[in-house]
């Protein structure tokens, strides 16, 4: 099978490229010489980019089933042009065994759609009390191992596991949270929490317990990515925390990067989410941070709730919003807001989370794997729930209006997504 | 991201008081309002006969998913004095347990024909999410929801102020204790900020105050001598037994010698000053007996002007 | 356009009229807000021994559920015993009654009267209910789609007048 995508603006943020051009793939490979097609795909006026790499999706399979389905979340990806995700591991049970892995890699490879990269837990049961077979399970997939965003309270347990995670090279992913810091609270403390009298967490929750992994980074030299980071102070680390050579990296979630607590309202449940949404001025130097490359990632943080658990009062709701159609649209937004070029813009979701991820995606070159989403940048849309293929519907932009919409997504060479129908 | 502000959900298209659910976000003209028709039902209360027809063949539904006699009965009170019929619910112990969600339980009362909903929730913007999804006849009054707010409990603050103090624009209005747990603390900081108090004071130890609190518009402060001074009114809070040995607090006692209210202490404040309590009273932990009976206290007179207050605020809101 | 009589000539004639009938028993209730205005001129004539009482009928109103609660509602100040005495109810003009319902039974929430009459400046016709006035100023043909009201001026000086009804 030999395809042919023509006249696209090619867009490829790991060499730069950027220009009008045609790109063959031939047996699920971009393919580096004019070949003739089996079928061509006209292109013009479209954006040809790698495939999205979302480094955090809920797929909500196992245990979640009645919040979403493996099989509408992989369509969300798809749709969303995502082609390659990473999926934290707060199932239900947690992915802590070998056996879950196997089999949740096994059920996304049959739906062929996008790839999938289970993340493991770095304790059973997500406890934060013991280790989980690490070897055994990056040997049935896993990528990194992390506590998503249950507590790892026991600093002890957390050094052991650093220590036992650099043995084999392994990544650990952490969301630094103050488990004692945080308990109870809902949203940001700060002027909008004391108004709408919700018990808050406080940006120091973050960056006390950024501080302690920092330090066991140094002691461990374990490879760690910190995910979801909330504050200024925070970027402000890792910054400094990357120019001393540690070996870490992070990402942040699209949506803290457009929305602070401001954005609660009136106790719009939407925007319950962990870590909470911040003051404006956090938000700034996160939107900031992932310009100058001090956050590696922008993240969809993807997590489909029932309509049910979010008719709910604010701090009862249950955390999260759906995000892997939206990170595209959001993305190109903050780099429209800060002038970015395109390449530069895409990269964050492309060749740099490829880097994090370890995989060889997330490029258009030659001899490379066939992950592509072609685009308009321009279209518009209104967000809304008939709009969306997750079974999630929960997102603080509904209702606005978004540039930027996914026509084909194309994974292995394979068009797994076509906004006209046909895929 | 720049949003348009959301629609006040309390006002409806005309702005005229739908639901009343918090005290921040009320146009001062609307809180007059209220005060300005309180006044006449503290005349019915006085009377033989302390009934009016107004609100004959209305249903009152008091919706209490957090215990509370005191405030549950106020409200009864002044729901029977309009002639309403009053359904009391003490939803904390029937439906939730049954898994039954809010937003069911409160469909359910609204097919049996509901006109008004007075609403207590232990989680703060509750009576946020049922106002959004009554239907446009009914509506919903907040007696209290987590830390939130607790508007006709500040309301009939304002009414007692105002009672005694006749003009808002020249007091200094000082409320002390636990401001951080407090919605009735938050509900009055709105509303005489919004009435034109020109110093509004918290007084507390910094764990009782909630992060960022000046944004409120009060200034803070943390010795009580210096607080009172010169006060027209001191608000004293209620302590939650269980904050009061732990890590917010040491003991009682110390915050009784820091933050009790007594004798000397308010000698501080202005010879007229007078001095309030939402209530239930915890006697020598917040506030020392004396003062609580004394010729300042006007915690008494705040209870029957409460019934005043909640009868303006039903008759106005079922009106529009 | 109709000639409106002149209120400061009928007001000493009512309270010729009243002053006749006036018992030990007699006692003044003006309505909020052009009845009170009528009863604190007419007082004073009558020799009561009792102050005024004034009465704001706002919590007695048959329409709150389809006009809802009138703005500014003054407080019903009755300082006398309610209870077997001859009252004199005043209000400014009567029309379809409602008002005149609503005052006596507010009045019988205070107590049991021996007697209610109902004094008014100007009848205007247009009863809704069975209620008549037994002492009238004068009577008044009002042009549809205009309300009879009663103005006072600065100086006092009372005066009827007609305004576009809402």
């Amino acid at each position: 099978m030999k395809l042919l995508i023509k006249g696209g603006r090619i867009v490829d943020p790991a060499s730069g490229r950027d220009e009008v051009g045609d790109v063959f793939i031939s047996d699920g490979k971009i393919s580096g010489k004019k070949e003739k097609a089996d079928q061509t795909i006209d292109a013009k006026g479209l954006v040809v980019a790698p495939g999205l790499i979302d480094l955090s999706a809920r797929l909500r399979e196992p245990g979640y089933e009645y919040k979403a389905t493996l099989e509408s979340e992989m369509d969300a990806a798809v749709a969303g042009g995502v082609t390659s995700l990473a999926c934290p591991p707060d199932t239900d049970p947690p992915l802590d065994e070998p056996g879950l892995v196997d089999m949740l890699r096994r059920r996304a490879k049959v739906l062929a759609r996008a790839r999938v990269y289970p993340v493991g837990a770095l304790t059973v049961k997500l406890a934060g009390e013991r280790l989980t077979e690490m070897a055994e399970l990056a040997e049935a997939g896993c990528v990194a191992f992390s506590q998503a965003n249950a507590p790892l309270a026991d600093t002890q347990v957390l050094w052991r596991a650093m220590q036992y995670a650099a043995t084999f090279g392994f990544p650990v992913w952490l969301r630094t949270e103050d488990r004692s810091l945080a308990h109870g609270g809902v949203a940001h403390d700060g002027e909008v929490a004391t108004r709408l009298g919700l018990p808050g967490i406080p940006a120091f929750a973050e960056t006390i317990a950024l501080g302690t992994l920092l330090q066991l980074v140094r002691a461990t030299g374990t490879r760690v990515h910190v995910c979801r980071l909330s504050t200024a102070v925070a970027v402000e680390m890792i910054r400094a925390a990357k120019k001393e050579g540690l070996p870490v990296s992070c990402d942040v979630g699209i949506h803290h990067v457009h929305l602070s607590e401001m954005d609660l309202g009136y106790y719009d449940s939407h925007c319950r989410l962990e870590p909470p949404l911040r003051s404006q001025r956090d938000r700034d130097a996160l939107a900031a941070g992932l310009a100058d490359g001090t956050v590696d990632c922008a993240v969809s943080d993807h997590t489909p709730v029932d309509e049910d658990q979010k008719q709910m009062p604010f701090a009862e709701a249950e955390p999260g919003a759906t995000g892997l159609e939206l990170l595209l649209p959001l993305l190109l937004k903050w780099g429209a807001a800060r002038k970015l070029p395109l390449a530069k813009t895409l990269a964050r979701v492309t060749s740099d989370a490829a880097r994090i991820l370890g995989v060889q995606s997330g490029r258009i070159e030659a001899g490379l794997p066939a992950d592509l989403v072609l685009f308009d940048p321009q279209q518009n849309w209104r967000v809304a729930p008939e709009m969306l293929r997750s079974q999630g519907k929960n997102t603080p932009f509904l209702g606005y209006e978004l540039a930027g919409r996914v026509r084909k997504t194309i994974v292995a060479g394979n068009v797994v997504y076509d906004a006209s129908g046909s895929a | 991201m720049p949003r348009s502000s959301p629609h006040n959900p309390q006002l409806n298209a005309n702005g005229e008081l739908q639901h009343l659910l918090s005290i921040e976000g009320l146009p001062r003209e609307i809180l007059v309002q209220i005060l300005d028709t309180a006044e006449p039902f503290a005349g019915v209360t006085e009377r033989e006969v302390k009934k009016v027809p107004l609100m004959r063949g209305k249903s009152v539904f008091n919706l209490f998913f957090e215990a509370s006699t005191r405030t549950r009965t106020t409200f009864e009170i002044a729901a029977k004095r309009l002639s309403a019929d009053v359904i009391n619910l003490n939803v904390a112990v029937s439906s939730q347990t049954k898994g039954e969600s809010l937003l069911d339980t409160v469909a359910n009362l609204s097919a049996m024909q509901a006109d008004v909903f007075v609403v207590r929730h232990g989680s703060s913007g509750a009576p946020y999410l049922i106002a959004r999804h009554v239907k446009p006849h009914e509506h919903v009054i907040n007696a209290g929801d987590g830390r939130h707010a607790h508007p006709t409990q500040g309301l009939l603050d304002l009414y007692t102020i105002r009672h005694y103090k006749k003009d808002f624009t020249r007091l200094t209005v000082a409320i002390v204790g636990d401001v951080l747990h407090s919605r009735v603390a938050r509900s009055l900081i709105h509303g005489l900020t919004t009435l034109g108090v020109p110093e509004v004071r918290v007084i507390g130890p910094q764990t009782l105050l909630p992060a960022g609190v000046e944004s409120l518009g009060v200034r803070v402060f943390h010795d009580m001598r210096s607080g009172l001074k010169d006060c027209d009114v001191v608000v004293m809070l209620r302590l939650q037994n269980e904050r009061m040995n732990g890590a917010l607090l040491p003991s009682a006692q110390e915050f009784f010698k820091h933050y009790g209210l007594t004798a000397d202490k308010l000698a501080l404040a202005k010879p007229d000053a007078i001095v309030m309590h939402p209530g239930p009273m915890n006697r020598g932990v917040e506030i020392d007996s004396s003062v609580a009976d004394g010729p300042h206290s006007v915690i008494l007179p705040q209870v029957t002007f409460g019934i005043a207050v909640r009868m303006a605020v039903m008759s106005i809101v079922a009106s529009n | 356009m109709t000639k409106l009589p002149d209120a400061e000539i009928l007001l000493p004639k009512l309270a010729a009229e009243l002053k006749a009938l006036v018992t030990p028993a007699s006692a003044m209730i003006g309505l909020h807000t052009g009845g009170a205005w009528l009863a604190e001129r007419l007082h004073p004539l009558l020799g009561l021994k009792d102050p005024l009482g004034l009465m704001d009928i706002a919590f007695y109103r048959d329409d709150y559920a389809k006009e809802g609660l009138k703005h500014d509602p003054k407080r019903t100040k009755i300082p006398f015993e309610v209870e077997g005495r001859d009252l004199l109810l005043v209000d400014d003009v009567l029309y379809t009654g409602r008002t005149v319902r609503a005052a006596m039974n507010e009045l019988f929430d205070y107590g049991r009267p021996k007697s209610i009459s109902l004094v008014v400046l100007a009848d205007r016709g247009g009863r809704q209910l069975p209620i008549a006035a037994q002492h009238v100023g004068a009577q008044v043909e009002v042009p549809a789609g205009k309300r009879l009201r009663l103005k006072r001026a600065a100086s006092g000086k009372l005066s009827l007048e007609l305004e576009d009804a809402a």
